[in-house]
Parts: C-alpha cells; structure tokens; sequence
C-alpha cells in the first residue's frame, strides 16, 4: 500500500477576517498519509485557523485546501468525515460517553450491533472499559481528554485534528496523554494534524513539525532537525533554549565564517549569511558549550559566572562571555564538574559547526 | 470501632460538637439579624394579608353568629317539616337583636346569596316584628309572608349554620350545593366561571408557546452576536422593561383598533377592504397580540443565560463528527436549552395565567382572563370572599403546574439566569 505524499494538501491558502490583516499567508503544506504533524507557534500565528479551515469551520479567502486529491473547500464540515478534538473536549454533557461515542455511528446509519463494537475499541483504545455509562462531567479531565480522543476515532476517520487538545491538563497527565496519543497514532496509522503552541509536546509527539508566525510556516521538519538545525533565528529561539551573539560577518570562506563580536572574531557555520558585511545572529545551544574543553574545539573563550542555579541533575551556569551576560551552559551534575563557583573566570569551548550564523531579526 | 464513636473532645475537654455550635452561634445569630427586616416586612406585608384573604374565602361566620340561638334550636330540626315553635322563638330573639343592631341588611343580603328571595321578606319581618306579641312566634312570622311558611327557605337558613363553606369554590367552578344537599352545576346558560378558566389556560398557553416561537431565534442571536451587536439587541429587547405597562398596552390599543396604524397599512396594501376592516382589538386577538409583545422578555433572558453557556464547540463538534446542521442542532444545542425553555415557560405561562391589566384593556368581552372576574368581584360586587376564594383556586392551579413541571423535568433543572 502506497502512502501518498500529499494526502492533505495546502496551496497557496490566504486568509483574512477582516479583508485588511492576513492571518495566514501563501500557506503551501502538504501532509503525508499516517503521518503525525504538528502546527507549532506562538498565539495568532495562524496555526488554529489552518486547522479550522482544514476542519471546514473557516473557508480560505484565496487557494485550495486537498483532502486526498479531493478539493474541500466546497464540502459542509459534516461531509468531510474528519475526526477533531476540541481544546475544551466538546463533548456533549447530557450524554453518556457511550451515546458521546455513538453519536457519529448514528448519524451514519450503523447498525447497532457493529456501533457496539466500534464503541468498545474504541474505549479499550484509550483504556476506559466500564465508563460507557458515566456522564462527562462525572469523569476527570483526562478522562474526558480520552473520551474525546476516542469519539474522534470511533468512525475511523482518515484523518484527525486535534486543536490544543491537553492545554487544559496538569503536567503530569499532559506528558502522559503525550505517549498515549503517540502510541494511538502509531497503533492504528491515521494521519494526525495536531496544534499547540507548547514545544516540548510538538518535540515528543510528532513526525514533522510545522513552525508558524505571522502566518507564515517558517520550518517544517523533523523534531530532531528543527532543534538541532533551525534555519532562522526565530525558529532557533522559539525551539529550546538558544544562546545569541549579535555581529557582523568579517570573512566567510571554506565552509566557515568569522564572525566579529565585542571586538573578538568567533567562528560561526553560515546559514544564512552570504558575504562579509552582514549583520547576523549567531545561535548556540547550550548543550552545545563545554567548561574546560579540549584543544580540538575551534571556539575558546573564557567567561565569568554570573549565577549558578541548582536544578538537581544539572546545574544551569549563567556566564558573562563577549559581553553577552545571559549566556547559559547546562552541566550535568556529575562529579567531574565541581569547580564552578560564583564570579570565577572559566574557559569556554565549541564547535564552529553548532554555532548556526543566522538571519538578524 | 470504639474509636470511631467515641466522643471527640477539644484540648479543654469540652465535646467536639457543643464547641463547634458555641463557636457558630454568634454568626447564626448574626445571619439571623441580617435577614430579620425583611423576614417581618415579607410576614407584615404578604403572608398576613394574604392568608387573611385566603381565609376570608372559606369563612362564613358571619351568619352563624347573626343567629346563633337560631342555630343552635335548629340542630334538632331534620328539615323535613317546617321547623317548630322554638326555631321561631329563636329566630326571632336574633331577629329582634339585628334589628336593635341595625345589622338585619347585612343578613338579608348574606341570605340573599343562598337563595333569592330573602331581601324583601327580612324587611317585611322587620317592618311586622314591630307589632309582634309575645309567645307563638311561628303562626306570627309565617303570616308576615308565604315565603316564612315555605320550608325551602328554611332549609336556607340552616345551610349557613356552618362557620366555614366551600360555597365559594363551587360557585367559582360554576356549582352549587342544591336543596338535597349535593352538588350539582348550574344550568349550561348560567356557567360563566368555567368558560373563564377554559380561556385563561387557552390563552395563557398560546401566549406561552407563541413567545418561544419568537424568543428562541432572538436568544440564539444574542448568544452568538459579537458583544458589538448584541448589546444593542439586548437593549432592544430590554426597553419594554423601561416603558410603563399601560403605555405599552396603550400603544398596542392605537396601534390595533379599527381605525388604527396596522389596519390602515392593511387597508393600504390592499390586504383588506376598507369598509371591511378587521377587529383585532377587544377580543382574543388582542390579547395574544399585546400579552405576547408583553411577555416575550421573559421567555428570552432565560433562554439567553443558558445559551450563553452553551460552548460553540459543541456545535461545531457535533458538525465534524458527521452531523448535518440540523441534526447538530436538534441533538446538541436543542437538548442543552430545555432548562432555559423550562424556566422561560414556566415564567411566562405562570405570569399569562393571572395577567389582568392587558387583558383588561385590550380583551374586550372575548379577551378577559380569570383575573378580570377576580377584580370584578372584588371592586364591583364587593364579594371579597368570592374573589380570594378564585384568587386561591388560580394558586393552586399554578403550584399544580409547578408541580406537573418539576415530575416532568426537574425543577432543579431550571435556570433563570
């Protein structure tokens, strides 16, 4: 079975309220069957109007949504057969998680007893066998958060969305609805379109992750590849911590650029910058900087610790290194590293290839 | 186990509980205080008054204690025959002291009501009794007039022996208790008071659905307007609340008669002829047209409160799991508004039932409710006793209503904003 490349398809979608302010901008998307992809961005940054233009709930002022080569914007949300979990859960209060669960069964004219089967699974999926009965409100949220997990798959929709569906959960239970909505998706392979605007849970959850602001997407790639590789500054700082230096391209040659800061040249790998002159912003993880490294790193410079913050299995190191104060450094907290006491001076080190030369802004 | 039902005590030794009522008491007596003036205005102003009037409509005292020798000669008496010697004696021993009192009017009248007939033979009893002689009072009062020496009247008279009646309720529901003692209806052209209810419920449940007809698209709108938008419909259906309630019936008056703005626009149209205008005004019509427009506040704030809090997703959820718009709405939406169609109801049926000044105005003979005969008696015939007697029987066909509400729907499940 050929999974298709495109089985959701943005083209060019605009859309405004107004008539005055683009929400989202010339959005080109398209989405893999089975695959998990996440909107990730700030608020207003489009993410959920994409959603709900997919949903059906908005239409696009200008493109073309596809829905399994199928153009959708013409077609009532309640023909596009797309299984969606709201923020807030939606379900219905005055009824039964079964007759919750049952209400798209219904409204397709199955048959009971093949309704009582998919209602069953479908519990037993998101493991609340022996709630059938319960109203919602006499179940917790993250029972509801399943109940409304469960509704969206019962009628084996091709494609679920889900909008901030765990933003209203404590931290626990949000990382542990986290795997189980991961392991739902690998288990029966439907494709997920899922927004939030928490990070981490795009990190753990997804296949690929589609970085919004100003309704623009700025990176869709993999979790690994949008941490480690984010192609503009924006995505650098909204995607885990990031140290930044701000300079001005001295030379770039072989790969490598120099780039001036407070008066020292540091060696930066050129993203976006093409020639001598330009303004940059240099961004470095900070899992990236070692104390006391080795000769072989082509970056050294020392700093004087500013402040040391104990967070049990490491230790975070705010340093004061070419004039940028709010430089941080995470150390495991192993024995090796002892020696890091307030306003010491301490040696620095990295890899010019970590240090990702990218656009001002 | 032991433990468990032993008594607890605090650090002083004194139990748990007789220290928690200590310490509680100060703020119960504190709540009480607050609470007080209105406890005594609500018992001053309302409870007294109104049990009074209720009272009033099953008391009938009054002529047992006109001729209480009367009736207590009369307790023997099988009401067969004419009553003997000692009746009469009796009788004309309370007679003659009504008549030192002045109070014989007000017996005649009182009598008057049990049969017709009474008024002019008291006072031509008063007029004789003058020159009555002593002893054998029964052949002297019977020749007075030919109605004395008729048992019925007696029968009558003894009727009212008791101190309560339920003459009044059974008058209200077109009844009384006859010669024999039973209760029958009066004849079909005399029923008045039945058809009365009949229309109050008719039109008090028309009004009702009518009002949720207009009111739930209206709710639905406010609910869902940007705030913008609908604050001013808000306001829009407000403002009747800020018109007095004769001036708004009185507009509906210019606006309705025959002569009037909707007849001419009619007439203007060419909708109808103008010699052949319509009465919309002092007859049913009119009533449900301004009870209506009157009322339809009431339907929509209750119905607003609770769409209010009914989330939009859940629209939209029932849409994307595959049901048409109306299925969306009649399974979702519909069913999480039935505690503000319940409340909006109740209100509106409940006020409809006992509305007086509309009805009043714009009724006419067709369009009067219960409440019109009320006033009547009340202000007109001055028989108060009649009037709270159909006042209480009005209250207990809402608190019957209430009740009927609460078995089918739960009064808990109402919501009134």
């Amino acid at each position: 079975m050929a999974l298709k490349k495109d089985f959701v398809k943005f083209d060019k979608v605009d859309k405004s309220y107004d008539g005055k302010v683009l929400v989202v901008k010339d959005l080109q998307l398209d989405i893999e069957e089975g695959e998990f992809v996440t909107m990730l961005g700030p608020s207003g940054s489009g993410k959920t109007t994409c959603l709900m233009m997919l949903a059906g709930f908005e239409t696009p002022t200008n493109g073309e949504i596809y829905l399994d080569g199928k153009a959708i914007s013409s077609i009532p949300p309640h023909k596009r057969g797309i299984g969606m979990v709201f923020q807030n859960y939606a379900l219905f209060p005055h009824m039964t998680v079964y007759e919750n669960l049952a209400f798209p069964l219904r409204v397709r004219k199955i048959p009971k007893d093949e309704a009582d089967k998919k209602i069953d699974k479908a519990l037993s999926m998101v493991s609340l066998q022996g709630f059938a009965s319960r109203m919602p409100g006499q179940l917790s949220g993250g029972q509801q958060q399943r109940v409304a997990v469960a509704r969206s798959l019962v009628f084996d929709p091709q494609l679920v969305l889900m909008d901030e569906p765990l933003g209203a959960l404590d931290k626990n239970l949000r990382e542990s609805m986290q795997y189980e909505i991961k392991h739902i998706h690998e288990n029966i392979g439907v494709t997920v379109v899922y927004v939030t605007h928490d990070q981490s849970e795009a990190l753990t959850m997804s296949n690929r992750i589609a970085v919004f602001n100003d309704g623009k997407v700025q990176q869709l790639s993999s979790p690994d590849e949008l941490y480690e590789k984010p192609v503009n500054s924006f995505v650098a700082e909204f995607i885990g911590e990031n140290n930044t230096f701000v300079g001005e391209v001295s030379d770039i040659s072989g790969g490598k650029c120099k780039v001036k800061i407070a008066n020292t040249d540091i060696l930066a790998n050129p993203i976006s910058v093409k020639g001598k002159g330009e303004k940059t912003k240099i961004s470095l993880r900070p899992e990236r900087a070692l104390i006391n490294p080795s000769d072989q790193m082509d970056n050294i410079h020392s700093g004087k610790i500013e402040e040391v913050i104990y967070h049990g299995d490491h230790t975070r190191v705010r340093i004061n290194l070419l004039g940028n104060n709010q430089f941080i450094l995470k150390v495991p907290n192993s024995s090796a590293n002892l020696d890091i006491k307030l306003g010491k001076d301490i040696k620095i080190g990295w890899n010019s290839e970590d240090a990702r030369a990218l656009d001002p802004s | 186990m032991s433990s468990e039902t032993k008594q607890i005590l605090t650090t002083d030794g004194i139990p748990l509980e007789v220290s928690l009522k200590k310490a509680e008491r100060k703020n119960k007596i504190k709540a009480f205080l607050l609470v007080a003036p209105l406890l005594l205005f609500l018992i001053i102003t309302y409870v007294f008054p109104i049990g009074d009037m209720l009272f009033r409509s099953v008391d009938d005292k009054m002529v047992t204690q006109m001729l209480p020798k009367t009736f207590k000669a009369m307790e023997t008496w099988d009401g067969q025959e004419l009553p003997d010697e000692e009746v009469f004696a009796a009788f004309h021993e309370d007679f003659i002291k009504l008549v030192e009192d002045k109070r014989e009017g007000k017996l005649s009248t009182q009598l008057n009501y049990t049969k017709n007939g009474f008024k002019s033979i008291i006072k031509k009893l008063r007029r004789k009794s003058k020159s009555f002689e002593e002893g054998n009072y029964k052949e002297q009062i019977m020749s007075v007039h030919k109605r004395w020496a008729n048992v019925e009247y007696w029968r009558a008279i003894k009727r009212r022996a008791p101190e309560f009646t339920s003459q009044k309720y059974l008058k209200g529901m077109d009844m009384y208790v006859n010669e024999e003692g039973k209760i029958v209806s009066v004849e079909e052209d005399r029923r008045i008071h039945r058809v009365l209810w009949l229309r109050t419920l008719e039109i008090a449940f028309f009004v009702t659905v009518f009002c949720f007809l207009m009111a739930y698209p209206i709710a639905h709108l406010l609910a869902t307007l940007p705030m913008k938008y609908s604050n001013l419909l808000m306001i829009c259906v407000l403002l009747p609340f800020w018109t007095s309630l004769l001036v708004r019936t009185a507009s509906w008056m210019i606006l309705l008669q025959q002569q009037g703005i909707v007849n001419d626009f009619f007439v203007g149209i060419g909708l109808v002829a103008d010699d052949n205008r319509p009465e919309m005004m002092y007859n049913k019509t009119g009533s449900y047209v301004a009870m209506t427009q009157i009322l339809l506040p009431f339907m929509v704030l209750p119905l607003y409160s609770v769409m209010k809090t009914i989330s939009p997703s859940l629209m939209r959820a029932g849409k994307s799991l595959g049901g048409t718009p109306f299925v969306a709405f009649w399974k979702v939406y519909f069913p999480l508004t039935i505690p503000g169609i319940g409340a909006g109801c109740l209100l509106v049926f409940i006020l409809a039932i006992g509305y007086y000044i509309t009805p009043a105005l714009v009724g006419g003979a067709s369009g009067t409710l219960i409440s019109n005969q009320i006033a009547f008696h009340m202000k007109s015939t001055l028989d108060w006793s009649f009037a709270s007697a159909m006042g209480l029987m009005l209250l207990s066909g809402v608190l019957v209503i209430y009740w009927l509400y609460n078995k089918l729907v739960g009064i808990d499940n109402i919501k009134l904003g």
